[in-house]
């Protein structure tokens, strides 16, 4: 059996608005808080890019999961914003946590989705009998075009899960994946701001590969919607993966502790794995949980899993999502978070 | 070129590796070759903790280059929980509000980086602890 044998998350404790955006852009605020269901926003501070917060997430999977760094056989970072173009983030984040040298690492790359596939290689791996530990990140700190309606979800933030096959605090049942070339976002080489489909990425992009994934996974494992404690998809906004659930026959107890987009916004490859993080922290020993990412370009990864009697005893060594995000708070006005995003053109 | 100097502080920047002294058991940061205290070779490295409070702060309202844009920020002077003093960046705070005595831990964070193509440094920073 193999599974999660710890997990942290880091979130910035910077946010702005969606009202401070809007104001700026001479946009409705309440038709963007209504139609995306969206408050406000994570931001990274000036001095925190993906390498820092996958470091200050994988720490905090490392105390959970109680073991040695130098036993991590592989390290995955999956991010839209590494911080080099040619140099990896993996590197970085081994280093930092000792468990170099002896260590397999990669950079991924799938739009929001580049977490879920370092979980999904990081599970396999232990599978095999490769590693004994291997860590899988998701680790943002996003960016949308100033004005453009990303700008108002884009955010900063990862999660980290550390997969091994004993001393689980969750079981993996089964996996599925559902992928079809479909370019409803993309962002160039050395193009500074992704660009998207506006609604193409709705019906034939997110939904289309969830609703795929999700309906795979659920044949493979026998089971029903209602078999399900938790669920957790990828969250772009607040409104898709509500609409989502709803669609495939889940309620609002089963998605609503991990949906964690209306005042965090879209953590891009830390998003699902973060709501999966912010579900552990809930569950109870035996609880089912499935998680349904979402990458443009376009893919879904789908996971299910059983949580164990360790989870309780190891949630509370260091701080649970909620804490994270919802205390200590620093809100920005749309000037600090220009600056702290350079959006500003400055003499070089 | 910061590129060699940064690569031979990784593992007191990265993991705040320090030198404890196998005789006397006093601990060094950064690491030294002779112990101050009783002047034996021998140590074993140990990473500190990051925890501590601040023991005394100055706030830099004209930085250096590099640093221009954290301005107006706090370099602090922590004593760890292991009893030593630590200098570093207090982050993610104003600090007009720090005081003597602040509890404060460490995040993985950028330091500086050689210009929009250059090498990224990466290190510690202080932070309030707030048990986030």
């Amino acid at each position: 059996m193999v599974g999660i044998v710890g997990y942290g998350t880091h979130i910035p404790r910077y946010r702005i608005k969606v009202e401070e955006i809007a104001k700026v852009w001479g946009a409705d605020a309440p038709s963007y808080k209504k139609g995306l269901n969206l408050n406000e926003k994570s931001v990274p501070a000036p001095d925190e890019d993906c390498a820092t917060l996958a470091v200050n997430a994988a720490r905090n999977a490392v105390r959970r999961a109680g073991i040695d760094p130098q036993d991590i056989g592989a390290v995955y970072v999956g991010s839209e914003s590494h911080p080099y173009a040619v140099k990896p983030t993996g590197t970085i984040v081994s280093e930092a946590l000792g468990a170099c040298p002896y260590v397999h690492t990669a950079d991924l790359e799938f739009a929001c989705k580049a977490g879920t596939e370092g979980l999904f290689i990081a599970l396999s791996l232990v599978k095999a009998g490769e590693v004994t530990y291997a860590l899988a990140i998701g680790a943002d700190t996003s960016q949308g075009a100033p004005g453009d309606a990303l700008e108002y979800s884009a955010a900063a933030g990862a999660a980290a899960f550390i997969t091994g096959s004993n001393n689980l605090l969750a079981e993996l049942v089964d996996t599925h994946c559902y992928m079809t070339d479909t370019p409803d976002f993309w962002r160039r080489e050395h193009a500074y701001y992704p660009e998207h489909g506006g609604r193409f990425t709705g019906e034939p992009a997110y939904e289309k590969h969830v609703h795929g994934a999700t309906n795979a996974i659920l044949k493979k494992t026998k089971m029903k919607p209602e078999d399900l404690d938790y669920v957790i998809f990828h969250q772009p906004n607040g409104k898709f993966p509500v609409n989502a659930a709803k669609k495939l026959g889940f309620k609002e107890p089963q998605y609503r502790h991990g949906l964690l987009a209306p005042t965090l916004g879209n953590t891009y490859s830390g998003s699902s794995p973060m709501g999966l993080a912010a579900t552990l922290d809930e569950a109870k020993p035996g609880d089912l949980i499935m998680l349904v990412s979402y990458g443009s370009g376009s893919g879904s990864d789908a996971f299910i899993f059983r949580a164990t009697e360790r989870l309780q005893q190891v949630r509370d060594i260091v701080p649970r999502v909620r804490k994270q995000l919802d205390e200590h708070k620093i809100y920005v006005e749309y000037g600090t978070y220009a600056k702290f995003r350079r959006k500003i053109l400055k003499p070089e | 070129m910061k590129v060699p100097r940064h690569w031979r502080e990784t593992p007191r920047r990265y993991r705040m590796e320090a030198g404890k002294c196998k005789k006397c058991g006093s601990i060094h940061f950064p690491a030294r070759l002779v112990c101050t205290e009783c002047g034996t070779k021998e140590f074993e490295t140990v990473r500190l903790s990051g925890k501590g409070e601040l023991a005394s702060y100055t706030v830099i309202r004209v930085a250096p280059t590099g640093f221009s844009d954290l301005a107006p920020y706090a370099i602090g002077i922590v004593k760890l929980d292991e009893g030593i003093r630590v200098m570093g960046q207090v982050a993610d705070c104003d600090p007009e509000t720090l005081k003597i005595g602040d509890r404060v831990t460490t995040q993985f964070r950028r330091i500086n980086e050689e210009g929009k193509t250059g090498m990224i440094m990466y290190g510690y920073k202080f932070v309030p602890d707030l048990g986030l």
